[in-house]
């Protein structure tokens, strides 16, 4: 698989030189491959809001690389500019960022400090509208007047509408009831395999992430312990307990039977393959 | 830099005598401090109020780097003042350019404008960087209280200082957020015209706003569910008390403040 996003040594120390100094990542190497669905977990203040705002060029690394397609982010101020388009982040709560009259105008402000010529903006606002589930008549609106849901929908499709190559989303279900929940990852799920394009989904809650994604990467503490499926990742059921993360409910109960002494695979994390793995024991044990 | 990095008026927490004494105690030093740096008029007064001030800053352990950092941003109106000073001083003229006169009284007058100034600033920040805000607004309410037999709202007026100081962190990093947020859309804050730069700030100012009547709708609601209705009646937690220290340095203040003001009359 090719890298598109690449950390090498990352880190980045907040308020260096003061009393206040603290270091938030250290000597990072993050990457991610393209067109993958990648989780990044990490509880309230391991560092995963600061990798990710490394990967766009928000921040600038303290020392280190992050690089997009193999070219530093930081060689050139053009180069960097261009980097927030390829790779776009949509923050936590991003719609407390919503600021125009319509819902049409704020999607369209991304695409529209691209420089795009007017019938591309629209071709674009109305693909991200329809990606996240927003009906025309909601285009004419103010953003204002919506539900919670609906602006965070727009939020969203504002950042899909520059089309980039890497879409971040920072807890995107964060404060959403269940049904407000599935939607949106539902709308990220046909995204992803729409366009192809590689998707990171930041998140503390392993029971989201887990249902989704390709490949998990665990941050704590400012470092990233272990990376790769999420069958690998839950095998360290017990490292993950000890920093505050834990396992999917339905792989706890598993580890907990296996430590009861059944002969059963831990290594699952949705309800479909805990049933298979339950079937194919009772099975071997009906053959005994 | 981050707009985090801002120290204008930020509190140092510490343990030393400065730190502890009665906020009420502080404000009043602090007046008296003004009033003396008006009432001085020459080298001697001016240099016993800054033995006092060095005396402060270096108990206080604030350190010369703090206070000179908070200069900063009046720089501006401290150099313009200085300017005018200088020039628009009638008196005798020592060099003319042009149609502007530097008088040797300009120099003086500059000179100790521009020492009276910083002295001021510098004296008012040992205040703020001392005290905590709550304590502050705490001690300006006490000291106020006498108003309120003249139906001044002092306790409102107190209240809505600390609540503006309480949110002024929380605004400067929802500044932050906001800004990561719309350039990750591709604003540009930084570069264009000053007309691309005022309109640039719409997308930040707007939702800037909406949260801040937001977050003030939120305060009320939850200030009215637990019974908030002004001051009248109300108690208090942490109670204000003047020590033996207090009253020494109110009373050692408020000498030197008039021997200052004495030895400036006989034009010392």
């Amino acid at each position: 698989m090719e890298a598109i996003l690449e950390t090498r040594k990352l880190s980045h120390i907040y308020s260096a030189g003061t009393p206040f100094q603290r270091t938030a990542l250290q000597d990072v190497d993050f990457t991610a491959y393209t067109g993958e669905y990648l989780g990044v977990i990490g509880h309230t203040g391991s560092g995963k809001s600061t990798l990710i705002q490394h990967l766009n060029g928000l921040l600038k690394p303290t020392a280190g690389q992050v690089l997009y397609q193999g070219t530093d982010i930081w060689s050139d101020p053009k180069v960097t500019h261009q980097t927030r388009f390829h790779v776009g982040l949509v923050f936590q709560y991003p719609e407390y960022q919503l600021f125009e009259e319509t819902v049409y105008k704020d999607i369209s402000f991304g695409p529209r400090n691209m420089g795009l010529d007017e019938g591309e903006v629209d071709r674009r606002v109305r693909r991200a509208a329809e990606f996240v589930g927003l009906e025309d008549k909601l285009l004419d609106q103010s953003p204002f007047e919506l539900s919670g849901g609906q602006k965070r929908r727009v939020a969203i499709a504002g950042v899909i509408a520059m089309e980039p190559s890497v879409l971040i989303l920072d807890e995107p279900t964060a404060g959403l009831d269940p049904v407000g929940v599935e939607a949106i990852l539902g709308n990220i799920r046909d995204y992803h395999a729409a366009t192809n394009a590689t998707v990171i989904m930041v998140s503390h809650s392993m029971e989201e992430v887990a249902r989704s994604v390709d490949r998990l990467v665990v941050v704590n503490d400012g470092t990233i312990p272990f990376s790769g499926v999420p069958r690998e990742v839950f095998r360290h059921g017990d490292e993950l307990e000890a920093m505050g993360l834990g396992v999917p409910q339905i792989t706890r109960v598993f580890l907990r039977l296996r430590a009861l002494g059944a002969d059963i695979d831990p290594s699952v994390y949705t309800v479909e393959q805990a049933r298979a793995a339950i079937l194919s024991a009772l099975g071997r044990k009906g053959a005994v | 830099m981050a707009l985090k990095d801002i120290t204008l008026g930020q509190y140092f927490p510490g343990k030393t005598p400065i730190h502890r004494l009665d906020p009420r105690t502080k404000i009043l030093l602090t007046l008296y401090y003004i009033v003396a740096l008006f009432l001085a008029d020459f080298l001697l007064t001016y240099a016993l109020l800054f033995l006092a001030l060095a005396a402060g800053i270096a108990i206080s352990k604030v350190g010369v780097r703090n206070i000179m950092r908070g200069m900063k941003p009046v720089v501006l109106i401290v150099v313009i003042t200085t300017l005018l000073n200088l020039f628009y001083t009638p008196g005798t003229p020592l060099v003319t350019i042009g149609f502007l006169k530097v008088t040797a009284e300009g120099i003086w007058a500059a000179f100790f404008m521009t020492v009276r100034i910083l002295m001021l600033i510098a004296g008012t920040f040992l205040l703020t960087y001392t005290t905590s805000p709550i304590l502050l607004t705490d001690g300006i309410e006490s000291l106020l209280s006498p108003l309120k037999k003249l139906h001044a709202p002092v306790h409102e007026l107190a209240m809505m200082m600390s609540i503006a100081l309480r949110f002024i962190p929380t605004l400067i990093e929802e500044t932050d957020k906001i800004m990561s947020a719309q350039k990750a859309r591709g604003a540009d804050f930084e570069t264009g015209s000053l007309l691309q730069r005022a309109r640039a700030l719409v997308p930040l100012l707007v939702p800037l706003f909406i949260s801040a009547f937001r977050r003030a709708d939120e305060l009320a609601v939850a200030m009215e569910c637990r019974c908030y209705h002004g001051g009248e009646g109300r108690t208090r937690l942490r109670q204000l008390k003047y020590r033996r220290a207090d009253w020494a340095v109110i009373v050692l203040g408020l000498v030197c403040c008039a021997a200052i003001g004495v030895m400036g009359r006989f034009g010392l």
